[in-house]
């Protein structure tokens, strides 16, 4: 394909909207009428991504914390009450506020682009669903400033230790409520749009893999998130109420709450991550400069994924004693879901053999996700073992693997999709060389803090805990000082992010990418406030990746 | 694809309609289905140690020679300032034959508190075959300050129970009831002061 073409196919639509729509780049002017009443799909993922960058920042702090006072053992920095505060919301924080409005900062700006759709298929509601989360973590990040403190039980909130939260406990519980309403509103503008709103043509097997990705979390969203509302109102009721849902002394059961809350909790880290191999999936292929190998079997095997994510909940609650055919079977099945994620990563590697690779920074960020996020799955095997399991059960160990399926898994491809678009978002090249300097310090000091976490967990040493004996200060140590270095090397994201938007001369093209292929390059960078009012044509130059096509 | 756009409207309203639809069926399937579901799975399954039988007085056949161990268990939860110990720790027990046995509460406090005693049974499958004429879980217990008292339990367990089941844990852990103590001394704890 040449870029004289991708003009052409450009001027083609824009010549025919500009007819339509004379005044159709104009932005609504004023802060208030620009961003609080906005309903344009662009806006709202740039406050989407902006407000998950502050939440990530916030979690982070909170990872220093616990970081700096499990630098050496005993007791230095902070209250044992407050740290499991810190605990349990940075997870709140990173999961809710950071990853997943992220995500759906990413499908806001991007699948309009990538299927031809001239916005998202409910603008308003979009609008509603972004400036819900603000007021929920509002609430949330103030329980901490409460007399009663934050919740200190993990994220989890198991009962009945969560249920000795004090009064701040229902500010806790109304806040996953709006985070929840926000995931569901914002999924079915996912759903809808990719199912109504695609140009003539782009049947769904033309899709990119990253709306395909998006389509089945948003299912995955609808499934799940109302169930953890579920489960938080009970705890509520058991708290303020007097219901005995989970009291075992009013005849209910507390391993009830494990069930259902792992019911959504298992799926929920797919909702993480599902949209991440998306990212990479578009990402790999463009510096590769070769089509993604094997496109239909990443969505069969996108599908597989999600599925057999509701049928291995128990997985993480071997140890409340369970009968052993509940055991084998939640071992067995959580073991096949290595065979569809076996099948994206052997197509990840096909798409690169051979390939004219280069190594700017997303492509560094996405191979970096392929090789780390692996390890993050072998290590979530060896957990899905039951017998070993109740060795490896609350431990470091636990927190390894799913670190690493989460920070250089699900921030990583983040990042990368984050590198990759940038231009196209702002019009301007981010710096390469403190994009690949961001890039180079996280994906060393990512290791050295959790890699050392496996060993602690191995030997024994429990999670949340403020303290630990002394056998297990040296890898702790270590894990601390990764930790920092990867914490500050954020910063220079944040910085790269900065000078992209108001400082960088370089223009960019509207192919950004030599070897880009999709609609979303066929817009001018930075993209116009209105773009696609007219269908784009759908071919073997404007679709990203189709089996069809790839002959 | 090419329909109309007040057409694509309407779709994307029945769309979204159908979608929300799901969402609160999930909360409903979360919020009141599950819980009434999740006690009849256990009643069915065992699971969770809680699908013994309660039966009133005891004929049973004794045609197994089958013994098994039974341990007995006790916890008394942290808000509630009692001690709770089992007398015999440990029974062997035949398939079919009705025994006894009885735990010992004290109420270490000061004031008259009622409490109330939940059971499991371990492994959870054993607790289908696990059947109890009497216990003192049946109903809520109060003692008066400083107060201790015999705890009686008689049960047998059924001789069809599985072969791979060698050793079973009775275990019981005491909840404080919320309710001024002593209002009303039900019929176990009543027989049992007298």
């Amino acid at each position: 394909m040449t870029t004289e073409h991708t003009h052409d196919t450009h001027d083609h639509a824009g010549a025919h909207a500009s007819d339509h729509h004379d005044d159709h780049d104009h932005k609504p002017t004023g802060f208030m009428n620009r961003w609080l009443f906005t309903t344009n799909h662009k806006d709202i993922g740039t406050l989407y991504l902006v407000f998950s960058l502050i939440m990530f920042l916030i979690g982070g702090s909170m990872a220093m914390v616990i970081r700096a006072e499990l630098f050496m053992p005993g007791l230095q920095l902070v209250e044992p009450d407050f740290f499991n505060q810190m605990t349990t919301m940075h997870a709140l924080i990173m999961v809710f506020g950071a990853v997943m409005p992220a995500w759906v900062g990413f499908a806001n700006w991007m699948i309009p682009l990538m299927v031809g759709a001239p916005d998202m298929a409910l603008p308003r509601m979009n609008n509603w669903s972004f400036w819900i989360l603000p007021f929920a973590f509002t609430m949330l990040l103030s329980t901490l400033f409460m007399d009663s403190g934050g919740p200190a039980a993990g994220w989890t909130l198991y009962p009945p230790l969560s249920l000795q939260t004090g009064q701040s406990f229902a500010f806790v519980v109304f806040a996953v409520h709006m985070m929840g309403v926000s995931s569901i509103m914002g999924s079915i503008n996912v759903i809808a749009t990719i199912l109504n709103m695609r140009a003539p043509g782009m049947t769904l097997l033309r899709m990119p893999l990253f709306v395909w990705t998006w389509l089945i979390t948003a299912f995955l969203l609808i499934a799940v998130m109302p169930v953890l509302a579920g489960a938080v109102t009970m705890l509520l009721t058991d708290h303020f109420f007097g219901t005995s849902f989970f009291n075992a002394a009013g005849g209910g059961d507390p391993v009830m709450f494990q069930h259902i809350f792992w019911f959504f909790g298992h799926p929920e880290v797919y909702i993480m991550i599902l949209p991440a191999f998306g990212v990479v999936s578009e990402i790999l292929p463009t510096f590769s400069r070769k089509p993604l190998f094997g496109y239909a079997a990443m969505v069969y095997a996108t599908a597989s994924i999600a599925f057999l994510s509701f049928i291995v909940w128990a997985h993480h609650m071997f140890s409340v004693g369970m009968p052993l055919s509940g055991e084998l079977f939640f071992m067995y099945a959580t073991m096949l879901i290595a065979v569809p994620t076996g099948v994206k990563v052997f197509n990840w590697v096909s798409t690169m053999w051979k390939g004219s690779m280069t190594f700017e920074t997303p492509m560094l960020f996405a191979i970096g996700f392929v090789v780390l996020f692996t390890i993050g799955g072998l290590s979530g095997l060896m957990l899905a073992i039951a017998s070993v399991d109740l060795q490896y059960h609350d431990t470091y160990f636990v927190v390894a693997h799913f670190h690493y399926v989460l920070v250089p898994g699900a921030v990583f491809a983040l990042m990368a999709g984050t590198y990759y678009w940038l231009p196209k978002w702002t019009g301007n090249m981010y710096s390469e060389k403190w994009g690949k300097i961001h890039f180079w310090l996280s994906a060393i000091s990512v290791n050295i803090l959790f890699f050392p976490q496996h060993y602690l967990g191995l030997a024994g040493m429990p999670r949340r805990i403020p303290d630990y004996s002394t056998q297990f200060a040296d890898f702790n140590m270590l894990s601390s000082i990764g930790g920092f270095i990867f914490g500050a090397s954020q910063l220079i994201f944040v910085g790269v992010i900065i000078h992209c938007v108001y400082r960088s001369k370089v223009k960019a093209t509207s192919r950004v990418w030599e070897g880009a292929k999709g609609l979303e390059w066929t817009v001018p960078s930075p993209a116009p406030y209105h773009t696609f009012d007219v269908p784009p044509p759908i071919n073997a130059q404007t679709v990203a990746h189709a089996d069809e096509y790839d002959h | 694809m090419n329909s109309s756009a007040p057409e694509k409207r309407k779709d994307t309203r029945k769309l979204v309609i159908k979608l929300a639809g799901v969402a609160v069926g999930m909360f409903a399937f979360g919020f009141v289905v599950m819980p009434p579901l999740y006690d009849v799975i256990c009643d069915i399954t065992g699971l969770g140690g809680r699908g013994l039988e309660v039966a009133q007085g005891a004929s049973v056949s004794l045609d197994s020679d089958r013994e098994v161990k039974v341990i007995f268990d006790a916890t008394v939860n942290s808000a509630l300032d009692w001690d709770l110990h089992p007398n015999d720790p440990v029974a062997h027990v035949r398939l079919g034959e009705m025994s006894e046995t009885s735990y010992l509460a004290f109420n270490d406090s000061s004031e008259a508190i009622a409490g109330q005693a939940i059971y499991t049974v371990t492994p959870p499958e054993a607790s289908l075959y696990f059947v109890k004429t009497e216990c003192f879980c049946f109903t809520r217990q109060s003692l008066a300050a400083n107060e201790s008292r015999e705890m009686p339990v008689r049960f047998y367990i059924k001789p069809d129970l599985p072969e791979h089941i060698r050793e079973l844990t009775l275990s019981y852990t005491f909840f404080q009831l919320d309710e001024p103590a002593g209002a009303t001394v039900t019929g176990a704890a009543q027989a049992a002061q007298e």
